[in-house]
């Protein structure tokens, strides 16, 4: 019978939540470095004991740390990211000048075929891979040396690439977010990138239909259909059915359609969730009502999932990388909130429990199927 | 003819994170060519842990990474420079070389 292993990065660790196919009951294992805060941990596909880690802190920076089987034991790899050639500069927030300067990991990619590939996104704006189990790190630098990078400018969070996906019908195809950049996509493997934001509107930039500056949270796509992905921006639930290079909204009845995480799935590609979030300057779910939104038409006709959420006095935020799902033939869905709740539904969205309700802030969730 | 390099023993301290991240105890015993100073007691603590890299100080320029200290015989010497002898109290292992993480940082 298959297993399920969810991955939860935390302000203060990492942990490994595990259950049998019915994902009823729950062992929980961690946390794993203890203290360190870990934006993003993620399985290989290839080999789902190969998992990667990126914890940090603001004394000692930033530490990549793999484990060879399941997560049981873990080994430090290689932690250098050095951008390539001499970086120059991008926007501060002030519109002057300011160095590229590395701060940290918020994005792990491991690839889909090769356990020793991985792709890492980081803050300020780059993304690096490594050939070698994480050993050594090189940048594709083709992006940040992107025409339009001198006028990339960071959003609240900073300018990080928080959003990597790989293209399982074509290997050289990856798409990217950053933040307040936008997305980006290669199709030769990460030698050259464009920006795909035609038809983002963001009101926030003086000129809302801009090819780039566009502060996109996250990208979620359908394995099935490479070409269709999802988007929630800032504000904005938008959708490209030509893998980018034209977005349209579906927010359609959302209650509000600022939020974070965004995800599809496993077995319906027009099957979507997101989880709104009451506005840009209040991140929680609108009336303490944490609510997932799911959309059986790819978007625009919204329908809340409340069974098994609070539905009183819930002022958690759900991050962008903090939603998942499993490959199960009924299909799982997870998301962890800055409360340190995980919550879990086995049957996609219909009903909900919470695997642990007393993490540190969740950062992250990431979900292995395994036979 | 070999030439032998004369060496100290210099004891470091660690801090919490960096002793699980090196699976080591509180303190390690590092031997280090004579003259020791910070910059070399880092350079052999390097060598031996190499997961310790860019944690204390940058990989490429070896400047102290903000929230962290250099403290000795009770005195902070986390602005003295890093290639100056060790006090003596340190090159002749009375007492470590303490490496921490200033309160900050959350």
């Amino acid at each position: 019978m298959s297993k399920v292993r969810v991955l939860v990065g935390t302000h203060k660790g990492a942990f490994a939540l595990t259950s049998d196919g019915k994902r009823q009951n729950w062992d929980v294992s961690g946390p794993h470095f203890a203290g360190w805060e870990v934006y993003h941990l993620k399985g290989s596909p290839a080999d789902p004991n190969r998992i990667y880690c990126a914890p940090s802190t603001g004394w000692h920076g930033q530490v990549i740390q793999r484990s060879d089987d399941g997560g049981k034991t873990w080994e430090p790899v290689g932690n250098k990211f050095a951008y390539d050639g001499t970086p120059g500069t991008h926007q501060w927030y002030d519109g002057t000048p300011h160095p590229w300067e590395f701060k940290r990991v918020w994005h792990i990619e491991p690839s889909l075929t090769d356990p020793d590939k991985v792709y890492a996104g980081i803050e300020d704006a780059a993304i690096f891979e490594s050939t070698d189990g994480g050993r050594n790190w090189a940048e594709l630098p083709g992006l940040r040396e992107h025409d339009t990078a001198r006028g990339w400018q960071p959003g609240a969070g900073g300018l990080c690439l928080h959003t990597i996906v790989l293209d399982p019908g074509n290997p050289l195809r990856i798409f990217v977010a950053i933040s307040a950049a936008g997305a980006f996509r290669t199709d030769d493997g990460g030698t050259s990138w464009k920006p795909i934001n035609r038809g983002l509107h963001s009101q926030y930039i003086p000129n809302p239909t801009a090819e780039v500056g566009h502060c996109v949270h996250h990208i979620a796509m359908s394995p099935q259909r490479p070409g269709v992905l999802f988007m929630q921006k800032h504000w904005d639930v938008m959708r490209s059915d030509d893998a980018g290079d034209n977005w349209r909204e579906v927010s359609g009845n959302l209650p509000t359609d600022f939020g974070f995480a965004i995800d599809v799935h496993a077995h319906e590609p027009e099957t979507i969730y997101v989880v709104p979030i009451k506005s840009d300057s209040e991140h929680f779910p609108p009336d303490g009502q944490l609510r997932v939104y799911r959309s059986r038409t790819g978007g625009n006709e919204w329908e809340p999932l409340t069974q098994g959420l609070p539905q009183s006095n819930c002022f958690v935020n759900v991050l962008r990388d903090a939603m998942a799902v499993d490959t199960m033939d009924e299909c799982g869905i997870y998301f962890g909130t800055t409360g340190g709740q995980v919550y879990a539904s086995a049957n996609a969205g219909d009903t909900w429990a919470p695997i642990v309700r007393d993490l540190p802030a969740v950062l992250s969730v990431e979900v292995q199927t395994i036979a | 003819m070999d030439t032998v390099i004369e060496t100290v023993t210099i004891r470091v301290m660690l801090p919490a994170h960096l002793r699980t991240l090196a699976r080591v105890g509180s303190e390690v015993a590092l031997d280090v060519a004579v003259p020791a100073t910070i910059a070399s007691t880092l350079d052999a603590l390097e060598a031996r842990y190499p997961m310790l890299c860019g944690t204390i100080r940058d990989h490429d320029t070896l400047r102290r990474r903000p929230f962290i200290r250099y403290f000795a015989c009770e005195e902070d010497l986390s602005h003295q420079p890093v290639d100056m002898p060790l006090p003596e109290a340190i090159v002749t292992a009375r007492e470590p070389l303490i490496v921490l993480g200033a309160i900050a940082g959350g």
